[in-house]
C-alpha cells in the first residue's frame, strides 16, 4: 500500500515539475475558452433570459465550471502522456519500472485532476464575483473533484489508445467539442424532445453538469446522475487498465 | 563461461511480417556485446523483447537467468535501457530527469542524491545539472540518457543505435564512457549499424539481417573465417569483386596473377562489412 501510494506520487511528481515550469501558460490556455464563453453567451446571448427563476448568468455559470473541469482534466492528462508516449518515446520508462500498471493509471489521472481543478478555480473565483449566490458546498466540491478524475481518466486513456496526433484530434472533435455544447451546460435540457434528451445522458459530462448546477444553485441534488457519472469514471478506468496490458505486444 | 542474455528460437512476428525468427543468442557476462545490422534487421525488437517492452511470438529468453515473459520484474531489476530515441523529458533539468528515474525506482531521498551526484560526476555533467535537457547538446543528452538508466545499479546496460547522429569525436567520447561502464562491470548489449562501431566496441558480435541472425563470434574469429585480407578488384570497368586471404602474401600472389581485363583497386584488411557482404550481397551501412 505504501509502496503504490509512493508510486503514484512518483509518477505525480514527473509532471507537476513540468507543471511547476508551465503553470502561467497552462492556467492561461485553460481559462480562455471558457471567460469567453461566459462573455458571449452569459453576458451577450442571455442576457434578459431567465431559467425557473435564475438569471442566465447564474444558470450557466456550474455548466462552464463542469466543461473548464472536463477540457481542463482531459486535456491536462492525455495531451502530455499522448506526446510522451508517440514523439518523445518516453512512456516506456514507466512500463521499464517496478512500478504496478494501477500507479501509472492512477498517477497519470491524477495530474489531470490538478489540472483541472486548477482550471475549475480560477474560472470559480470568477464566478462568485459576478454571480455571489453561487453556492460552493462540500457537495458542490465533490462533485467536481470527481469530474475532474472522471474526465481525467477519459484522457489517460485516449493518450494511451490514440495512434497518432490526429486521432486525438479525431476524438476531440467527434466527441468533447460536441459534449461542450450539448450536455446541459448552456441551456436546460428539460427543452428538448426526450428522444434527444434521452441520448445526451449518454454523455459524461450531461451528468457532471447537472449535478454541478443542482449543487451550486442548491436545487434537490440529482444522486442518479451523480452515480451515473462515477460508472463513467469506472469504465475509463477499466479502458486505461486494458490499455495499459496491452502496451506490450 | 556465465550466461547473461539467452535465448533459443526467439521469433517475433506481426501478422505475416517476421521482425525476428530463430534467434539463438548467448551473451556472456562482463562482456560488451554488438549486434550489428543494417535498418530494419530485427535489432530494435529484440532489444524490446529482452527488455520485456515486447512479448515473442514463439522462443524462449531470459536475462540474468529471469525468463523475460514469465518474470518479467525481475528481468527489469536487472538490466538499464537507453532508448534509441531521446527517452527524457526534455522540459525538464538534467538533474530532474535522473531523479524522476531514482523515484520510479523506489531509491530514498538520501540514495537518491547521493547516485545522481555521483553518477554526474561520473560522465562529468556536475556543472550541467541544473540545465533544462533541451539546451544540452546531442552528446550531453545521449550521456544523461545513459547514466539515468543506472540509477539502480543493474548488471546488464541495453544500448539501442547509442552513437546516431552524433560526430565523430562525440561518438568516441561516447565509446570511451561505454567500455568504461563495462570496465566497472556492467555488461553491454548495444545494436549499431556502424561497422566500425561494433569492431572498436565489442568483444562479440552477432551479425543480423532480415531478423536471422547470419554471424556469430569475436569480429577477428569471424574475419579469420573469411579471410583477414580482402582484394577488391574491378572487372572490366564495371562489376566489383571482393576475394579474401588469409593473409597479405596470399593475397599479392593473386594480384600479381590477375588477367589483363580485372583491375585492381585495394589491397585492405577484411572488416565485419565483407563478412556481411559474403552472408547476404548487401551492404550493412548502406541507408
Amino acid at each position: 500500500m505504501v509502496n503504490v501510494l509512493s508510486d503514484i506520487y512518483s509518477v505525480l511528481w514527473v509532471d507537476l515539475r513540468f507543471l511547476r515550469r508551465h503553470w502561467l501558460r497552462t492556467l492561461a490556455t485553460s481559462i480562455v475558452n471558457p471567460v469567453l464563453y461566459l462573455v458571449a453567451f452569459g453576458y451577450g446571448l442571455g442576457r434578459g433570459i431567465s431559467f425557473g427563476g435564475y438569471s442566465y448568468l447564474e444558470f450557466v455559470i456550474p455548466g462552464i465550471i463542469a466543461l473548464t473541469a472536463m477540457t481542463g482534466s482531459y486535456n491536462g492528462a492525455g495531451l502530455k502522456l499522448h506526446v510522451d508516449r508517440l514523439f518523445y518515446k518516453c512512456f516506456d520508462e514507466y512500463l521499464l519500472s517496478p512500478i504496478s500498471l494501477f500507479s501509472l493509471a492512477i498517477g497519470k489521472t491524477l495530474i489531470g485532476v490538478v489540472r483541472g481543478l486548477i482550471a475549475s478555480a480560477a474560472l470559480l473565483v470568477v464566478g462568485v464575483l459576478i454571480s455571489p449566490t453561487l453556492l460552493i458546498s462540500p457537495l458542490f466540491l465533490l462533485v467536481l473533484i470527481s469530474s475532474c478524475f472522471v474526465f481525467s481518466l477519459l484522457g489517460v486513456l485516449v493518450g494511451l489508445v490514440a495512434k497518432s496526433h490526429q486521432d486525438m484530434g479525431t476524438f476531440s472533435t467527434l466527441v468533447i467539442l460536441p459534449m461542450t455544447f450539448l450536455s446541459g451546460t448552456f441551456f436546460s435540457l428539460n427543452q428538448l424532445p426526450d428522444a434527444v434528451k434521452a441520448a445526451l445522458y449518454v454523455l459524461p459530462l450531461t451528468h457532471s453538469s447537472e449535478s454541478l448546477r443542482a449543487a451550486a444553485l442548491g436545487q434537490p441534488f440529482p444522486w442518479l446522475s451523480f452515480l451515473a457519472l462515477l460508472g463513467f469514471g469506472l469504465i475509463f478506468f477499466a479502458g486505461c487498465m486494458l490499455a495499459l496490458k496491452r502496451a506490450s505486444v | 563461461m556465465e550466461e547473461v542474455i539467452e535465448t533459443e528460437k526467439l521469433a517475433k512476428r506481426y501478422g505475416n511480417v517476421s521482425a525476428i525468427e530463430d534467434l539463438d543468442l548467448r551473451v556472456h557476462a562482463g562482456e560488451i556485446f554488438g549486434f550489428l545490422g543494417p535498418n530494419g534487421a530485427g535489432k530494435t525488437t529484440t532489444i524490446r523483447v529482452l527488455t520485456t517492452l515486447t512479448k515473442p511470438t514463439s522462443g524462449r529468453a531470459s536475462v540474468s537467468g529471469f525468463d523475460v515473459v514469465k518474470k518479467p520484474d525481475k528481468v527489469k531489476e536487472m538490466i538499464g535501457v537507453v532508448q534509441q530515441h531521446l527517452s527524457l523529458d526534455r522540459d525538464l533539468s538534467v538533474r530532474e530527469n535522473m531523479e524522476f528515474r531514482a523515484r520510479l525506482r523506489h531509491l530514498g531521498s538520501a540514495e537518491r542524491k547521493k547516485r545522481i551526484d555521483e553518477w554526474l560526476d561520473y560522465v562529468g555533467l556536475t556543472e550541467h545539472a541544473n540545465r533544462i535537457v533541451d539546451e544540452l547538446s546531442g552528446g550531453m543528452k545521449k550521456r544523461v540518457s545513459i547514466v539515468s538508466s543506472l540509477m539502480h545499479r543493474p548488471k546488464v546496460l541495453f544500448l539501442d543505435e547509442p552513437t546516431v547522429g552524433l560526430d565523430a569525436q562525440t561518438r568516441r567520447r561516447l565509446w570511451e564512457l561505454i567500455r568504461r561502464l563495462n570496465l566497472d562491470g556492467t555488461t553491454i548489449f548495444l545494436t549499431t549499424h556502424y561497422i566500425e562501431e561494433a569492431e572498436a566496441l565489442c568483444q562479440r558480435v552477432g551479425i543480423i539481417h532480415q531478423g536471422r541472425l547470419i554471424a556469430l563470434g569475436k569480429p577477428l574469429e569471424l574475419r579469420k573465417k573469411l579471410g583477414l585480407i580482402t582484394v577488391e578488384t574491378l572487372v572490366n570497368n564495371k562489376e566489383t569483386r571482393y576475394q579474401y586471404f588469409a593473409d597479405r602474401a596470399e593475397a599479392t600472389r593473386y594480384v600479381q596473377n590477375l588477367p589483363p581485363d580485372v583491375k585492381t583497386i585495394i589491397i585492405r584488411e577484411s572488416n565485419l562489412e565483407d563478412v556481411f557482404v559474403e552472408q547476404t550481397g548487401q551492404k550493412v551501412e548502406a541507408d
